[in-house]
């Protein structure tokens, strides 16, 4: 009995420091649902701009694990006959809904601080079903309790086999402009 | 009390399984229900064949039509098989608003002029607020022109329909097109001024940028009597998407391209091999310049 009676106390001590542990991980999350998401393409023929608004985006400050994802039919066109092209010919977004990265910040950030400080972070990079290992440059920001991650980046049509007919081929550029911008707050758990 | 000690460590576990799973984004709301999406590209035209769809043209896009329909495939080698007779309609079509359009044409049929109005009343969607199906309304007025003696209200047909369509997945789409036609002076004596109609059409997309149509017009009256001589048209083609063009190719028994004609004048019958190929091609012009976001 007395054995049982020591088992079960161990159990318990253990569970504590597991639960202390969890809110820990609870309060390291920060995170958005509305980050803005924007491309462009240009030629000299034609500029096509379009945004997302929606865009989710979780950060895991203790292990700097970041993972941010978007509805394509959530962005947003000036043009409507080019966003149902984007939908229909080129992101096939009935087959493809998301964009996503999942990856990690490669450097420390001092949370405690407020201030702008320039990263990277690796991770996958998903778009049209093709997978991409990338390194993404930008910067991340502490200001009044949120972090602001900021990034420019390219993408390659090709390299997520996004197909452009030779007759629209002059149109579309072959790699397009992206820029991010998500302000995380923390999570309420 | 072991039993019970057991069921409680296990309780007291659970919390911990859920840490255990290993991914950022189960914290997030899922991406669904955020999503508010329209259901797009329902037909990749304004037309099924000759038809009106549900789709309209986007805001300031211009849609510049031309349309032919060949002789009749079973007049033989001298006429190189319908391919030496013509009819065509020229028309430009305009998206005032992203649910309102109109349209201006002439046919050489009857030199027949055409101008309509459309309205998208409801857009298919998923998400929080889905609607089932898009409903569009679309009217009309045409004038005949080749006689001239006649006077210009008998000239004038008017054509009222109801146009529903649904896109089932991605490569599905049907719709259903009451139609109301009335003509102030129908061409022959024994027809009706009023022709009541329904329009079952649909498309199969067979890849990203073809699709096949198909469209059968039911008109509610006797088919081919000595006073009204005429058919149910029925049509069956491709449409090929490219960028700005769409190009519709098929075999119909009608020869008229608007209402008017394909609904209520339809002289021919697939059955004796009355078919006229035929083909509508579209360009479509985006004339507003806004393509790129407003800058802050």
């Amino acid at each position: 009995m007395n054995k049982l009676k020591y088992t079960l106390h161990l159990v318990l001590v253990g569970l504590f420091i597991s639960y202390s542990a969890l809110g820990q991980v609870a309060a390291a999350l920060y995170s958005t649902t509305s980050g803005n998401t924007q491309f462009s393409s240009d030629t000299p023929l034609e500029n096509i701009q379009a945004e997302n608004k929606r865009g989710q985006a979780v950060f895991n400050t203790k292990t700097r694990e970041l993972a941010i994802r978007m509805n394509m039919k959530d962005f947003v066109f000036p043009n409507k006959l080019m966003q149902e092209h984007f939908n229909e010919n080129y992101m096939e977004s009935d087959q493809y809904p998301t964009a996503s990265f999942r990856g990690k910040v490669n450097q420390a950030i001092d949370l405690g601080k407020e201030g702008i400080s320039k990263v990277s972070a690796t991770g996958t990079f998903t778009v049209h079903g093709q997978s991409q290992t990338r390194t993404l440059e930008g910067t991340i920001a502490v200001r009044r309790g949120t972090i602001i991650i900021d990034s420019s980046f390219e993408v390659q049509l090709e390299d997520h086999h996004i197909d452009v007919p030779k007759i629209v081929f002059m149109k579309i550029a072959q790699t397009i402009q992206v820029k991010a911008q998500y302000t995380l707050a923390p999570m309420n758990k | 009390m072991i039993r019970k000690c057991k069921y409680l460590v296990w309780i007291l576990f659970m919390p911990l399984l859920g840490l255990a799973q290993d991914d950022l984004f189960d914290q997030l709301p899922s991406l669904d229900s955020s999503l508010n999406a329209p259901v797009s590209a329902t037909f990749k035209s304004t037309r099924v064949v000759n038809g009106q769809s549900i789709e309209t043209m986007k805001r300031q896009h211009l849609d510049f039509r031309i349309s032919h329909r060949f002789g009749r495939v079973n007049s033989g080698a001298y006429q190189f098989f319908g391919l030496d007779q013509a009819t065509m309609r020229m028309g430009f079509e305009y998206g005032i608003t992203d649910r309102l359009m109109v349209g201006l044409g002439r046919s050489t049929l009857q030199k027949a002029y055409d101008s309509f109005l459309k309205y998208k009343l409801f857009q298919q969607a998923t998400g929080l607020k889905p609607v089932p199906v898009s409903v569009t309304i679309f009217g009309s007025l045409s004038a005949y022109t080749a006689d001239k003696e006649q006077v210009f209200q008998d000239r004038i047909a008017y054509t009222a329909q109801v146009l529903v369509a649904r896109k089932f997945g991605e490569k599905l789409s049907l719709q259903l097109s009451p139609t109301w036609l009335f003509r102030n002076d129908p061409l022959t004596q024994g027809d009706e001024k009023l022709l009541l109609a329904v329009g079952v059409g649909g498309r199969y997309k067979l890849s990203k940028r073809v699709s096949v149509n198909a469209e059968y017009f039911y008109t509610a009256r006797e088919k081919f009597t000595t006073t009204a001589p005429y058919y149910d048209a029925l049509s069956i083609g491709v449409d090929i998407e490219t960028g700005g063009h769409v190009f519709q190719l098929h075999f119909t028994n009608a020869l008229g391209m608007i209402e008017r004609q394909f609904v209520g004048e339809t002289l021919g019958t697939w059955g004796k091999g009355d078919i006229h190929y035929g083909f509508n091609i579209s360009r479509t012009f985006g004339l507003g310049k806004k393509t790129r976001l407003v800058r802050n």
